[in-house]
């Protein structure tokens, strides 16, 4: 079972407590959401999760395996995949290069291979372009497979960074605000798009902004607030809660 | 218009202002006192001159010599349409056919220049992994070049193995040095790595000037073998020495044209992907599944197996080796080729080998001003082409015209 569990996490940068006994779950086929204010420690629950930060307390587990101590890459070949917030492609490579990097770690010819041509290499080759251009189809973007990266519009952007995490054949993806800066037409559209990844049977774990696509297909929240968990339950409970109201809004004056 | 041409000829007073500050200095102040003639009568041509130039360029603009430059445009577009329709194969086999001739046709001087220049394409090529592939500013890479040629020295010298046994010992040795020193170094960045190498290039150029027992120090190591043949002698077979320049040619003629096929193939591969991820975004490319702590380690092992290669070349060709050809401007110079050839380009590091090696060579005529010119021409090139005389094309662009 790919479960993603979280155990009373703690992150401390110096004096400042940026988590503080986070604890939630991403089962198997879940899409949790997962919302705050800005400031609340939502980036860092998945830096924490990839291995970009240590914990200072608590401790992160996919599959029954504690993820501390590994380094990034190797979380990712357990199948935890992520985007980032503000888009991080690699600019001056074309989208598929973009994509057939993600393969980097299901695949394994090395310098020799690659400098003889060896019959194996060029096999494992041809498949990583297959996947890639399948993971580039995928999410639409079959037609700008030779587009370098930065000449890509925004939206476009977008949806590469999640073809290049789909395409490192994750079981678990962490989706860093996949709706920021969509017009509503394209916002449709990516709550369409993930759903048909959690039909590839990949969990989804989210942080969005955008409450219309997080209650729209979430079907588990998680409410942080200045690193603390403040509510978690199905999106109608979360959109009654009185302590998620007052995180979001403020309290009623009286 | 006019807007335009007064701001050009406002540049024009400027920069002849400047130039007169920067001249007069060195010309005009004597021991005996200050003088102006001289200078002044040097800076009135190089302002005449520029004056010409400006107004030439000028009229150009203005388009009075269309009816020069349009037909030739015409021809050079035509040249070039008609050069893209020949297949890659068939020019690169006229260039390497014209390699393999060209010591038919010249004498001992440009066989030497050659050489070196293949020397520098192999480095140029080695460097080019670090710094155009994986982003890696290297400022030490000739320390590989040095542990190259001393392996080969000292296992010639003292043990007597032959030059073809000693290329993949030197070869091993340069990628563990490059990994010894890499280990510590490349949890840096930026210019903080770019600082660090410097101080290690210095670091192994200072220990072989210093282990006397062991290199000899700065007297160097003599007496380095050529590499050997078997040859048929009528009946026998014989061993010779390869030590015309002729057959040094051909050996670094091959060991070139593998370092380019070998680096051209990398470039297409998930390593030479890896390593352009690791250049464009660390981070990124870690949160993306790749190793970077390896992958950066494997650019630097790489690029010291091809400055291991060419400083096992460079020792068996001149069969002396001493410190004094390691020193950082040797590792500047190869930097250069690769700038200015264009980061990541492999014809661009081709001919910016040839262009550095073969234009001082060129303007030996005029001696005195030699390096003037050279630093002029860079200055030049950064200007009008920063991305390097051919810059890189596309991984991507490229594989799809593969198809």
């Amino acid at each position: 079972m790919a479960t993603l569990e979280l155990s009373e996490i703690s992150v401390r940068f110096g004096g400042l407590q940026a988590l503080t006994d986070v604890s939630f779950r991403v089962r198997e086929g879940d899409i949790v959401g997962l919302i705050g204010p800005n400031g609340a420690g939502k980036t860092t629950v998945f830096n924490v999760i990839t291995g970009v930060y240590q914990t200072s307390a608590g401790q992160v587990s996919y599959d029954g395996k504690p993820l501390r101590s590994l380094r990034p890459h190797k979380i990712l070949a357990l199948g935890v995949a992520r985007t980032f917030q503000n888009i991080r492609l690699f600019q001056n490579m074309t989208a598929l290069e973009n994509v057939m990097v993600a393969q980097h770690c299901r695949t394994r010819a090395g310098v020799l291979g690659a400098i003889l041509r060896s019959p194996a290499q060029k096999r494992e080759e041809a498949v990583i372009r297959e996947k890639s251009l399948q993971a580039l189809d995928f999410m639409g973007l079959g037609a700008f497979a030779g587009e370098l990266a930065s000449n890509m519009a925004y939206g476009l952007q977008r949806r590469l960074e999640i073809a290049r995490a789909l395409a490192t054949e994750p079981k678990t993806i962490l989706l860093d605000e996949p709706a920021a800066g969509l017009n509503p037409a394209e916002s449709r559209e990516l709550m369409h798009t993930i759903g048909r990844i959690s039909e590839r049977g990949v969990n989804i774990l989210m942080v969005e902004h955008d409450m219309k696509v997080v209650m729209g297909i979430c079907r588990h929240i998680v409410v942080l607030d200045h690193g603390v968990m403040i509510a978690e339950g199905k999106p109608e409970e979360i959109q009654r809660d009185p302590r998620v109201i007052e995180a979001y809004l403020g309290n009623e004056l009286n | 218009m006019t807007i335009r041409a007064s701001k050009l000829w406002f540049g024009y007073a400027v920069a002849m202002a400047w130039f007169y500050v920067l001249l007069w200095p060195l010309l005009g102040i004597k021991a005996a006192g200050l003088e102006f003639a001289a200078s002044f009568a040097i800076w009135s041509k190089v302002a005449v001159a520029a004056a010409i130039c400006l107004v030439l360029y000028q009229v150009k603009q203005a388009g009075a010599f269309n009816f020069l430059t349009k037909p030739t445009e015409r021809v050079g577009e035509a040249a070039s349409a008609a050069f893209r329709r020949v297949p890659t194969w068939l020019s690169l086999a006229v260039v390497l056919a014209l390699a393999v001739i060209f010591p038919l046709f010249t004498e001992r001087y440009a066989h030497d220049v050659a050489i070196s220049i293949l020397v520098y394409i192999i480095l140029g090529l080695g460097l080019n992994i670090v710094v155009g592939m994986a982003g890696l500013l290297d400022l030490g890479y000739i320390a590989f070049f040095g542990v190259g040629a001393y392996t080969y020295a000292l296992l010639s010298v003292h043990f007597g193995l032959s030059f073809w046994l000693c290329l993949p010992i030197a070869a091993s040795f340069s990628a563990l040095a490059g990994c010894l020193i890499g280990y510590p170094t490349l949890r840096m960045r930026g210019d903080y790595l770019a600082i660090v190498t410097l101080g290690f290039g210095e670091i192994v150029r200072i220990v072989i000037n210093n282990w006397m027992s062991l290199t000899n120090g700065p007297n160097g190591v003599l007496g380095i073998k050529p590499p050997g043949a078997y040859w048929f002698n009528g009946a026998s077979l014989e061993h010779v020495w390869l030590n015309h320049l002729e057959q040094l040619y051909y050996i670094i003629l091959a060991l070139a044209v593998f370092t380019v096929l070998a680096v051209y193939r990398l470039n297409y591969s998930r390593i030479g992907r890896a390593f352009e991820a690791v250049r464009e975004d660390q981070t990124a490319a870690e949160l993306m599944g790749v190793n970077t702590l390896r992958i950066k380690l494997l650019a630097y092992a790489l690029g010291a197996v091809f400055g291991g290669l060419a400083g096992t070349f460079f020792a068996a060709r001149m069969q002396f080796v001493s410190p004094e050809s390691f020193t950082f401007i040797e590792s500047a110079m190869v930097l250069a080729m690769v700038v200015l050839g264009g980061m990541g380009s492999i014809p661009g590091v081709i001919l910016g080998a040839v262009a550095l090696i073969a234009l001082p060579e060129v303007f030996r005529g005029f001696e005195l001003y030699r390096m003037f010119v050279f630093g002029g021409v860079m200055a030049a090139m950064m200007i009008f082409r920063p991305k390097g005389l051919w810059p890189a094309k596309r991984l991507g662009a490229r594989s799809e015209e593969r198809e």
